[in-house]
């Protein structure tokens, strides 16, 4: 090749010249041989009859199989065989298309010629010039009747509000946004086992128990039941009152070990559930922040800022845990107006 | 040219690794996937001096002679019940092999009827919760709907939603239940053993716990919708969905790339 | 019509499909768009499919997605489930859930169109990010390709969307809580939070609008949007047609490859199906997002493993990773930096650096032609280690967002993975910004030396003064412009601060900036090989060559017939 060339040439060139699109061409084995050719043609056909085959099979796994709520296995097996008739009759066309068109096309690499993006310079200008003409019948020409033009922008920019203001006013419900700060619990309101409803004894609250509380009564609210319960849930917990560092001004808050701290995590709000009976520990399964119950539900670890809120419990006549209270502080994830 | 050519049949190599990568994660998934717990046998009359013995045998280094406690090493079982000794025995969590975050599941270390004498013996020091009956946890008997209720209330926060496990604080983790007995899932929620809360009857009431026990037993008849990848949500399908999935359409991009020969 | 009996088949066919084009020719031009169309050239490389796959997988995702909604029901009115599914017998749900519970288990095929639509998903999603990277690393989005990136860069963030949209219909405890952390996210956000919360949710969270808001951004706004953007990507790739890699042949003012009629009709239309084949077989033994063992949406109940689909994973780990201390009151406001840097302004400059990089790197090379030739990523050494550190970046925020599970499988302690993540975050991208730059002027330099030296061939030859050589074997002229032909960029110069007349220039520090970048990009660079280099060191192997020449002829010839039989370099 141009080796023995590049070094007998007098002047060397300041660059390498594109030696162009090779002219030699690789034939492919059906290219020389018209047997491969045709062995070629029945492997792509075979192909194309897989995916008959599939079509059928997937046709026929429909309306023979059975899906059954009861039973899974009769499920699975449907899913599955409809599934891979379909996979046979979508794999089938399509690795025989390709087949076809790596085996029998013809492979020659073929050159199209690029034109730059750019219009060209007549082009521009006719452009150019018909604007102008447009703009003269308009009656505005450039920097002309800026009242026409300025007024028009005004109320372009400004109609889209027309519709926006009162459909976005609508989606809103009533927004009371400071609903986000209180939650249904009330002074003497029991609390109760989710999901069932059922009250908690004060006694049945053993060392290490965790219980997953909602007020009394919310299973019985006709609207916004999941709204409330998103705010309202509480996880109930009896240390030993040894290890238990009661935080100052919330001495009567708690009985005899037994603490309630809101579940939903103060990042971002989901419910904070993993209690560790032996460190105390409460773990956030989404983001792992970790409260310490034992120490006012501080955060110990992880993206959460501020400690759980505490729920104020005490037991009424009957033995039963109430609220002595609502939250003292709003629930939840922080938010702008949080403290307002 | 040569190499250039040499380097282009190399491009099935990445496929062939692929493959290899796959055929080894669903060896290692197999691994995972659980036997089928073997029935525990009833509990048999007490001999309270055969289990005194064993207990000062393999016990009584860590718990003391009197079952008492050592402060900082192993808790008091006085108490504790004759559920806890066959959860922690009959698990091979207890003997520990050496102390750290958790007591891990490893080989039974003892045969039943000599668990059924250390617990004989740790439930004759005070009265503590008995190893429950057949009845109690038979999941034939229980309502799966409730028990996926309680569930997703009370375990799945750590368990998973069905059962397969999740990491915990510092290294601890809830282990998976699928191949854990009806009767040590009932003793594990009745006594609450290491990190895990105590859920008692009057928390989550017998009845209830049968409940749960049967939503677990519903897992074990498969996943509708084909292999479950570990059950494991999102990451697992994730995960999937670039290896095999991704893995598979780009190695067919490579074959349409490919001149043929 | 009497000789039509008379005529074969094959011409009675001819006819039919003549008279058919005739009658729609007259009426569409459309004879005029099939010239244009019909044997127009697309290069051909496995990396230039990526796309097709996202397109692919889209169509999949419209197929199976009209079936869904044949069967889905966008309510969050609730029900009792009366089916036979033991573990949900006679539980309260919301229709969206009893709807998805029913396709599932009452209608066969079902709960394979679900499977299908979700792992299509997956792949969509996976296919846009795979098929980005190849644009970035080969430099594909460079002039006149600034706005194709950019709409492409849109229909990732719509992909995420509809994912997200979608993942969330189904009103499961999995999907719900993940609302509820785009909730406590949005609240975050100052002044608006609460406000866009509740225009979002119709109320308070969970409220009982959001369901079919997302249905109706999932099934009509999003797939619109998606759809008319792909028509203008794909107007535009046509328009400024397909970019190529460097090869004999392959200018800036040409394109080689195959024509569109028949070879990639046949190829891309066969691909269609084998995407579509794949996702059906990962929809028919792969069971995916098992709604019913989540149960229906309830706020109390959360289980391990809580995460959203590994597109979104990235803004979970961020949130895992960051620590918390960083929430400040100000004047009495909560502001909530602990969420709005990990989940607002990280996933901002992450994209918005994306979406700008076609003019950050302009910027840097000053280069105003336009590029059709892609880019070895060797020949980009700074580009690819921008781009490595990225992916890097966000592969430690998708472990960190997997980070129970990593830990649940190692036994690892997801604190201390934690702590380790929160370091790689900050270190790794940057150690991976280094070693792929250095790795990236390895390869170039071993381009080098190949040009210069040519092969090794294995075969030693001793000199009659007893000097052994190995003798290299040079460059076909095809390979050698392979390794040669890259654009050499070199930093920009600066002009003077002040003009002739010491007055101080306008746009100085732009200038200075645009200087400074540069310098990054360009300063460490290997430059081609030039002829004059190549003469040189010929001139100084020339004894061996010639020595060779003359030793052995014999093995020349026998090399040349081979060659004759060989491949050229990139046919």
């Amino acid at each position: 090749m141009s080796i023995d060339n590049a070094h007998d040439h007098e002047v060397v060139e300041e660059e390498f010249t594109d030696p162009g699109v090779p002219e030699y061409h690789r034939p492919r084995r059906a290219d020389l041989d018209p047997k491969a050719a045709r062995k070629a043609e029945l492997q792509t056909a075979a192909l194309f009859g897989l995916s008959i085959i599939g079509t059928v099979m997937a046709i026929w796994a429909w309306a023979t199989g059975s899906v059954s709520s009861e039973n899974i296995a009769e499920t699975q097996r449907t899913t599955m065989l409809i599934g891979l008739g379909i996979f046979l009759a979508m794999i089938g066309i399509g690795t025989g298309a390709i087949h076809w068109a790596k085996t029998l096309m013809r492979d020659h690499e073929m050159i199209e010629e690029r034109h730059p993006m750019r219009s060209s310079d007549e082009a521009r200008e006719g452009a150019i010039e018909k604007l102008k003409d447009g703009a003269k019948d308009s009656g505005v020409g450039i920097g002309r009747r800026g009242l026409l033009k300025g007024s028009l922008i005004t109320a372009l920019a400004i109609a889209p509000l027309a519709v926006l203001v009162p459909a976005v006013g609508n989606m809103g419900g009533d927004w009371d946004v400071s609903k986000l700060k209180h939650s249904m619990w009330r002074q003497g309101m029991r609390l109760t086992k989710d999901p069932s409803g059922e009250p908690i004894k004060a006694s049945d609250v053993t060392i290490g128990s965790v219980f997953h509380v909602i007020p009394e009564g919310l299973n019985d609210l006709e609207h916004h039941k999941l709204e409330e319960k998103a705010k309202a849930v509480v996880l109930l917990v009896r240390l030993d009152p040894r290890d238990l560092n009661i935080q100052p001004g919330r001495e009567d808050w708690s009985f005899d070990g037994i603490v309630a701290y809101s579940k939903i995590c103060t990042h971002v709000g989901c419910p904070v559930a993993l209690y560790e009976q032996q460190t105390h520990h409460l773990l956030c399964p989404c983001h792992q922040s970790t409260f310490d119950v034992a120490n006012g539900a501080k955060v110990v670890f992880g993206p959460a800022k501020r400690p759980l809120p505490q729920l104020p419990i005490a037991v009424d006549d009957e033995g039963y845990i109430v609220a002595q209270s609502d939250f003292h502080e709003p629930i939840g994830p922080s938010f702008w107006e949080r403290l307002k | 040219m040569r190499r250039l050519s040499l380097t282009r049949y190399h491009r099935a190599a990445p496929l062939v690794l692929l493959f290899v990568l796959l055929a080894g994660i669903t060896t290692a998934a197999s691994f995972v996937q659980s036997t089928p717990a073997s029935a525990t046998a009833e509990a048999s009359a007490d001999d309270i001096s055969e289990g005194s013995k064993l207990f000062a045998a393999n016990c009584a280094t860590c718990h003391g002679l009197d079952a008492q406690g050592t402060e900082g090493v192993a808790p008091s079982l006085i108490g504790v019940g004759a559920a806890a000794v066959d959860f922690q025995v009959g698990t091979g969590r207890m003997p520990m092999q050496a102390s750290g975050p958790q007591a891990i599941a490893k080989t039974v270390q003892f045969n039943q009827d000599q668990i059924d004498q250390l617990a004989a013996y740790v439930a004759s020091l005070a009265p503590g919760p008995a190893v429950p009956d057949a009845d109690a946890v038979d999941p034939a008997l229980g309502n799966a709907a409730n028990g996926m209720a309680l569930f997703r209330t009370n375990c799945a926060m750590c368990h998973g939603s069905v059962g397969g496990g999740g990491a915990l604080t510092q290294g601890k983790y809830a282990p998976s239940l699928w191949a854990t007995t009806p009767t040590h899932i009932y003793e594990a929620m009745l006594v609450g053993p290491q990190s895990m809360p105590v859920f008692n009857n009057a928390n989550i009431t017998p009845e209830d716990k049968r409940d749960i026990i049967a939503y677990l037993d519903e897992q074990r008849n498969g996943a509708p919708g084909g292999a479950a990848l570990g059950a494991i949500g999102p990451v697992a399908e994730g995960l999937w969905a670039w290896i095999l999935g991704m893995g598979i359409i780009v190695g067919f991009t490579v074959w349409i790339g490919v001149r043929s020969s | 019509m009497t000789d039509t009996k008379t005529l074969p088949t094959a011409t009675r066919l001819n006819r039919a499909a003549g008279a058919t084009a005739n009658w729609a020719d007259e009426r569409t031009s459309i004879g005029a768009f099939t010239k244009f169309l019909a044997r127009k050239i697309f290069p051909d490389h496995w990396s230039f499919m990526l796309g097709e796959v996202a397109l692919y997988s889209f169509i999949v995702l419209l197929l199976s997605g009209v079936i869904l909604t044949a069967f889905f029901v966008p309510s969050m009115d609730f029900v009792h489930y009366e089916g036979e599914f033991a573990q949900l017998k006679g539980v309260e749900m919301s229709k969206a859930f009893e709807s998805t519970i029913h396709m599932s288990f009452e209608v066969p095929g079902g709960l394979l169109m679900r499977q299908i639509h979700h792992w299509a998903a997956l792949i969509f999603t996976a296919a846009i990010v795979t098929h980005m990277a190849r644009v970035f690393f080969t430099g594909a989005f460079r002039k006149p390709r600034e706005i194709n990136w950019l709409i492409g860069f849109t229909l990732m963030i719509l992909s995420l969307a509809a994912g997200f949209t979608g993942y969330s219909l189904p009103d499961d405890v999995l999907s719900g809580n993940g609302l509820r952390i785009i909730d406590g996210v949005i609240r975050s956000i100052p002044i608006l939070g609460s406000y866009i919360s509740y225009w979002l949710f119709g109320g308070e969270f969970p409220g009982e609008a959001l369901i079919p808001r997302m249905f109706t951004a999932h099934i009509l706004l999003i797939p619109a949007l998606i759809l008319s953007l792909i028509a203008v990507h794909l107007f535009l790739v046509f328009l400024q047609k397909h970019t190529q890699y460097p090869g004999p042949g392959r200018t800036d003012k040409n394109v080689v490859g195959l024509p569109l009629f028949p070879v990639y009709t046949a190829k891309a239309g066969g691909f269609f199906f084998v995407v579509f084949g794949v996702i059906a077989l990962l929809g028919a033994l792969f069971q995916i997002n098992p709604v019913w063992n989540y149960g229906p949406y309830d706020p109390s109940p959360v289980s391990a493993g809580t995460q959203p689909d590994w597109y979104m994973l990235f803004i979970d780990g961020g949130l895992r990773i960051m620590p918390g201390q960083v929430e400040v009151v100000l004047w009495g406001y909560t502001l909530s930096l602990n969420i709005l840097i990990p989940a607002v302004i990280m996933p901002g400059l992450f994209f918005g650096f994306l979406a700008l990089y076609p003019w950050i790197e302009s910027w840097a090379t000053g280069d105003r032609g336009e590029r059709h030739v892609l880019d070895r990523p060797r020949n980009a050494p700074v580009r690819t280690g921008i781009g490595v550190a990225l992916i890097t970046f966000y592969v430690v925020l998708v472990l960190e967002g997997s980070n129970d599970i990593v830990a649940n499988l190692f036994r690892l302690s997801i604190n201390d993975l934690t702590i380790l993540f929160r370091i790689a975050v900050f270190a790794l991208p940057v150690l991976a910004f280094w070693v792929t730059k250095r790795i990236a002027m390895g390869l170039q330099r071993k381009d080098r030396e190949l040009v210069l030296h040519g092969h090794e061939t294995g075969r030693i030859v001793r000199f009659d003064n007893g000097e052994y050589i190995e003798v290299h074997e040079p460059l076909s002229d095809e390979e050698r412009w392979m390794l040669v032909s890259y654009q050499n960029l070199k930093p920009r110069e600066l002009a003077p601060e002040h003009n002739e007349h010491g007055v101080r220039r306008k746009g100085y520090r732009w200038d200075r900036f645009k200087a400074a970048l540069s310098r990054f990009y360009y300063e460490d660079r290997v430059e081609p090989v030039t002829p004059a280099e190549l003469h040189e060191a010929h001139e100084h192997h020339k004894a061996e060559i010639e020595g060779m020449a003359a030793r052995s002829e014999a093995h020349s010839a026998a090399r040349a017939d081979a060659a004759a039989d060989k491949a050229p370099a990139d046919a």
